[in-house]
């Protein structure tokens, strides 16, 4: 037997506001944008919403009742999750039935999608702990797999995941780790005894992810039948598709005919009978374990260099994360719920993104969505905000 | 048959009219002319390089500045004149079409443009060339006479425009505005410096967008000032805390001064410790350094007047942030050279080097609490600024005259 298995990454952050410096000491507010622009939060939310996840999520359904051998998970960010439920009600309602049928696993990540794992260890499991009692509230199950965000990952990661009691564990199938080895098994992480490592088959992934409507793609148009070929002939025990949830309905628009794919896909898996559909809690459990992998070095998902420099690659970003988590302890010590929530949502990943320079020169802007006209810009809206943010914080202890 | 051999296997020759050439310029004309010729020379084309001035190409300078350009040949007329002045004289190319080797009288800068054409014509009857190439419009008219003359294919290139010299079309010389646009109208291409100036020339001066192309300006090392006698001074401020703010051009409406100032007002307001620096000359000098007062800034604002070229490098090295706040600036190569040394810039949006660069602040040049947000948070944060110079300097090597050369090149293969 081998198995297909789908991850959906659902996350949306709270963008920061055209935040200037006279603001400082005078407004509080920093994600309440309510421009025609993409830093209104509610207005992205809901607009993808209604591109992408309500169609997507009613299909994933239709399939899910259609085929009972189809299974899928889901990570999702408690930042999403907080702003379907305020913003998108319907959207999350089709989520609950989804995972309401069993056949669709939730995994576990960190409430705000941030890096905290690698600045503050401390953080980190009080971000994953408050994940997952929304997950409990929200879905009434108890994530058995872990994700970190960007889909970052080292040894110590796995070695964390371990001891909290996961027993699955997500990253990247990067080239030059695996060597000969391929991403269609299960294997060990690096000092483990009882955690499965589940890796990013990125070809596949990307072809559906990225390449799906590029007519300069050799292999333009991509049908189901194209694909189902494909995941018939791959190698191994398990092919892993992960990917945003976006990309049915927001990165490829429904004209390109990405949910006819979805769709078909199913049909096209089962018409070979050694072919089924498993979640990731479900591969690590029915698949022997094909070695150790060993990464000593963070690796995330991200462009061609699959490493963190997309967030903390250059002086601006490092400024900026070394900055929100040296507030750590002054933010912890004043028990202000709001205080400590904003300084929560400035450590999500998507603001360091939006700092990044690294492809900025070559015009690759589809590469590096940012909802703001440049990275010093972004950057400057979130240190004027994180400056407030101090501010309050010597308020509060005056 | 002649033509179509001298097609395939010469030289193009190419005419050209300019205004101005480095060191005897006065603004970014002369170094974009001096830029284009060379690469165009070493692309493999004869340029013949006209000037309304007296020049002699004996002198040092000129075996220094022409020294690796042995296929432009260089050819001036009699004629004492200055740019960047407003005319006066209410004449118009038509008055002058029927004055043959006559006299035209005045010593106005209208006059001598007037004088340039006629000349013009005579030069492009006595040489030998493919394509008449002509600069702004103080050499469109000698470009005009001798496209009359000889009936070879003219390209317009467009620098500057009479709107963005004066800001606006109230105040725009009518003559210099039919001349232009007659130049521009007469070229078989006009080539513009930056989309922002394509467009302009389609929605003021009514060419059709298909005969204009954007061409933009690059900066070589050759073309960079270098050391001057600023620095001491400089150091002494930034000794002692202050982080400099560097405006450098005329000091005209066009170029935003007035802004410049207001910047200062709302910048150390927040932040005493940040020195505005305006260096330039111009017709608003007076009544900028009155607002200046009037605000209550002038502890805040140092004005140098005119800089030379070498004491140019030292200010933009000196800087922590180059502005360049212009209403209507149709390239702006002051931006790309102080990021050739490595110094942050800020930029408007209403300009052709705001959609070259990527790695620069860039504000609307009305929006003075948005430029006042970005060079506080530039003068607090060093994140912001290193990653700005690290990337300014790649940014600007990238952008060359070669580049620019090549497409002009191509440009002059289509008409000639």
């Amino acid at each position: 037997m081998k198995s297909v298995c789908f991850y959906f990454q659902v996350h949306q952050p709270y963008r920061v506001k055209q935040y200037r410096v006279f603001d400082i000491g005078n407004d509080p507010e920093y994600f309440n944008d309510r421009s025609e622009t993409d830093l209104n939060n509610r207005r992205i939310v809901e607009k993808v919403a209604r591109k992408s996840y309500i169609p997507a999520t009613k299909l994933i359904l239709e399939l899910l009742k259609r085929h009972p051998g189809f299974k899928v998970s889901y990570s999702f960010s408690g930042i999403a999750l907080e702003q379907l439920e305020r913003y998108v009600p319907e959207a999350l309602d089709l989520f609950k039935q989804v995972v309401d049928t069993g056949r669709a696993e939730v995994l576990g990540e960190t409430y705000y999608h941030s890096l905290a794992f690698f600045y503050s260890q401390q953080e980190f499991e009080r971000q994953v702990a408050k994940h997952r009692e929304l997950v409990q509230r929200l879905f009434g199950v108890w994530p058995r797999v872990f994700r970190n965000t960007e889909l970052s990952y080292r040894n110590d990661l796995a070695h964390w995941a371990e001891r909290t009691g996961y027993h699955g564990i997500i990253a990247e199938g990067w080239d030059p780790i695996l060597g000969w080895r391929s991403p269609n098994y299960v294997y060990r992480p690096q000092g483990t005894s009882n955690i499965g490592l589940l890796l990013k088959n990125y070809r596949l992934s990307d072809d559906v992810a990225f390449r799906f409507s590029s007519k300069s793609w050799t292999e333009w148009p991509l049908t189901s039948e194209k694909f189902g070929q494909w995941l018939n002939e791959a190698q191994g025990d398990t092919v892993n598709l992960f990917m945003d949830y976006e990309t049915f309905g927001e990165h490829q628009w429904e004209d390109t005919g990405i949910f006819h794919f979805l769709e078909n896909l199913p049909n096209e898996v089962f018409k070979n009978p050694h072919l089924d559909f498993k979640t990731p809690s479900e591969v690590v459990h029915a698949y022997e374990s094909k070695g150790e992998i060993d990464m000593p070095h963070i690796v995330t998902w991200a462009d061609s260099d699959r490493d963190l420099t997309a967030w903390v690659g250059n002086p601006m970003q490092e400024a900026a994360i070394k900055a929100i988590y040296g507030l750590e302890d002054r933010v912890l010590e004043v028990n202000d719920h709001k205080l400590l929530e904003d300084w929560r949502k400035l450590q999500t990943s998507d603001h360091f993104y939006y700092m990044c320079t690294k492809w900025f020169s070559d015009g690759d802007v589809h590469a590096y969505f940012s909802p703001y006209e440049s990275p010093y810009d972004a950057y400057i809206a979130y240190m004027n905000a994180l400056s407030d943010l101090r501010l309050r914080l010597d308020k509060r202890k005056a | 048959m002649i033509k179509y051999a001298r097609r395939l296997y010469m030289r193009r020759r190419v005419l050209m009219f300019g205004w101005e050439f480095p060191p005897h310029n006065s603004g970014g004309l002369g170094v974009a002319c001096f830029g284009l010729t060379r690469a165009l020379a070493q692309l493999g084309l004869d340029v013949i390089f006209v000037m309304p001035k007296k020049l002699d190409v004996g002198a040092p300078w000129a075996r220094f500045v022409f020294a690796d350009m042995p296929h432009v040949k260089f050819r001036s007329i009699n004629s004492t004149v200055t740019p960047y002045n407003t005319a006066s004289t209410k004449t118009s190319l038509m008055s002058v079409r029927n004055v043959n080797g006559g006299q035209i009288y005045g010593s106005d800068l209208m006059s001598d443009v007037l004088r340039y054409a006629l000349a013009g014509r005579e030069i492009a009857l006595e040489e030998d060339f493919d394509v008449i190439y002509a600069h702004d419009w103080l050499s469109f008219g000698a470009g005009i006479m001798a496209k009359e003359a000889t009936g070879k294919p003219m390209i317009a290139h467009v620098h500057a425009t009479e709107i963005d010299r004066t800001g606006g079309r109230s105040s725009v010389n009518p003559d210099v505005f039919e001349l232009e646009k007659e130049g521009m109208e007469a070229a078989d291409v006009v080539v513009a410096v930056s989309e922002y100036t394509r467009q302009m020339i389609i929605k003021e001066y009514g060419i059709p967008g298909s005969k204009i192309r954007v061409v933009h300006n690059g900066i070589d090392e050759e073309t960079m000032p270098k050391a001057g006698a600023w620095l001491p001074r400089l150091r002494q401020l930034k000794n002692a805390g202050y982080k400099i703010v560097l405006f450098l051009g005329r000091v005209t409406l066009q170029k935003g001064p007035d802004y410049f100032i207001r910047v200062a007002k709302r910048v150390t307001e927040k932040n005493p410790k940040v020195m505005f620096i305006l260096s330039g000359s111009g017709d608003m000098e007076g009544s900028i350094m009155q607002l200046a007062a009037q605000l209550g800034v002038s502890d805040k604002v140092l004005f140098t007047g005119f800089v030379t070229g070498p004491e140019r490098y030292e200010m933009y090295s000196a800087a922590d942030l180059f502005a360049m706040p212009s209403v209507s600036e149709p390239f702006g190569i002051t931006p790309l050279e102080a990021m050739k040394t490595g110094t942050p810039v800020l930029v408007s949006k209403q300009s052709g080097i705001s959609e070259v660069v990527k790695h620069a602040l860039k504000v609307d040049f009305w929006d003075v609490d948005e430029m006042a947000n970005k060079i506080l948070a530039l003068v607090e944060h060093p994140g912001l600024s290193q990653t700005l110079s690290d990337n300014a300097i790649t940014e600007a090597n990238q952008l060359t005259w070669m580049a620019a050369g090549r497409k002009v090149d191509s440009i002059i293969q289509e008409v000639a």
